[in-house]
């Protein structure tokens, strides 16, 4: 069981929480002049890191609010949470 | 809104007015517990950077706008407002008030960007108090209740028995260590969590409350 820090809430149980996937993915600005595989690379690609990795996480539980969240995919430890807009914390970028 | 002639409390199939015992109940039970149906609540959104909308939540209500996470304004019983997300409150008061707590918030918000929504029927009250109301609540709820970290006024969206609640505790007494709470329930999961506060309780004896 994780203990996450929610940014608005605090500190509380994974089980509130639901996952939302690799944080940070940005919509290409014409979707357009894509061609079918980078497009399909921007809809279904992820990475798979062993080690630091930005994830999404919504509060469901709580403040329904959704959030990012630096952690460690091999020890789970969490470097950090962020608020969704905000640069992630220092040792996580 | 639904007519006050039509509308059931969740827990109606449950007689709970049959069950209330005969003047102060059993003065040893450790848990005291009653529904409090049909309370008037109004989902309010908007910003609380925003002093204008600070402002005519204020002059509307009377009461100011929680702005810090978990906790609420206002008195039990009466009309509070309480912290529901950083942009989100919920305005409670008592039965049949919705249109006019509506009313005022929308002459005193009439030229912000809000939201006001009439979410009466979604949740009923469960009013848990007693010596061992926090005790019973440890045993489904994750958040460390204990006076050292939680107290009246505040209030959480969590857990309990693993249904979705909103937890605010509205008294306690340090001298007997008894507390009260107020435990919002979606009407749908409230015959659970009603059965499983009665199945929690029942080592320190449970009393209803008229």
């Amino acid at each position: 069981m994780l203990l996450i820090p929610c940014p608005y809430c605090g500190e509380r149980e994974e089980t509130e929480f639901h996952h939302g996937g690799e944080a940070h993915i940005e919509r290409p600005q014409d979707p357009d002049a894509l061609s079918d595989a980078e497009w399909a690379n921007y809809i279904f690609m992820r990475t798979n890191p062993k080690g630091l990795f930005h994830e999404r996480w919504v509060h469901a539980a709580g403040c329904r609010r959704w959030f990012n969240m630096a952690r460690n995919t091999a020890t789970n430890a969490i470097i950090g949470t962020y608020k969704i807009g905000e640069k992630p914390p220092k040792g996580a970028r | 809104m639904v007519k006050p002639f039509l509308r059931q409390s969740p827990l109606a199939h449950l007689h709970l007015e049959a069950r209330r015992p005969l003047g102060d109940g059993l003065p040893e039970a450790g848990i005291h517990v009653a529904e409090r149906p049909h309370r008037s609540q109004i989902a309010v959104r908007g910003q609380a950077t925003d002093p204008a909308f600070l402002q005519g939540i204020e002059k509307a209500l009377g009461i100011s706008l929680p702005t810090e996470a978990c906790t609420a304004s206002g008195k039990p019983g009466d009309l509070q407002v309480l912290w529901m997300g950083p942009d989100e409150w919920l305005v409670v008061g008592g039965p049949d008030n919705a249109a006019l707590i509506i009313s005022k918030l929308t002459t005193a918000l009439v030229d912000l960007q809000v939201a006001l929504v009439d979410v009466s029927e979604s949740r009923t009250v469960i009013e848990l108090s007693g010596k061992q109301a926090r005790v019973v609540l440890d045993k489904g709820c994750s958040i460390d209740l204990h006076p050292r970290s939680f107290g009246p006024g505040q209030v959480v969206n969590t857990l309990l028995g693993r249904g979705h609640v909103l937890l605010h505790q509205t008294d306690h007494e340090p001298a007997s260590g008894s507390s009260a709470y107020d435990i919002y329930v979606h009407r749908s999961y409230a015959e659970y969590l009603w059965s499983w506060i009665e199945d929690a309780a029942r080592e320190y004896g449970l009393a209803m409350r008229s």
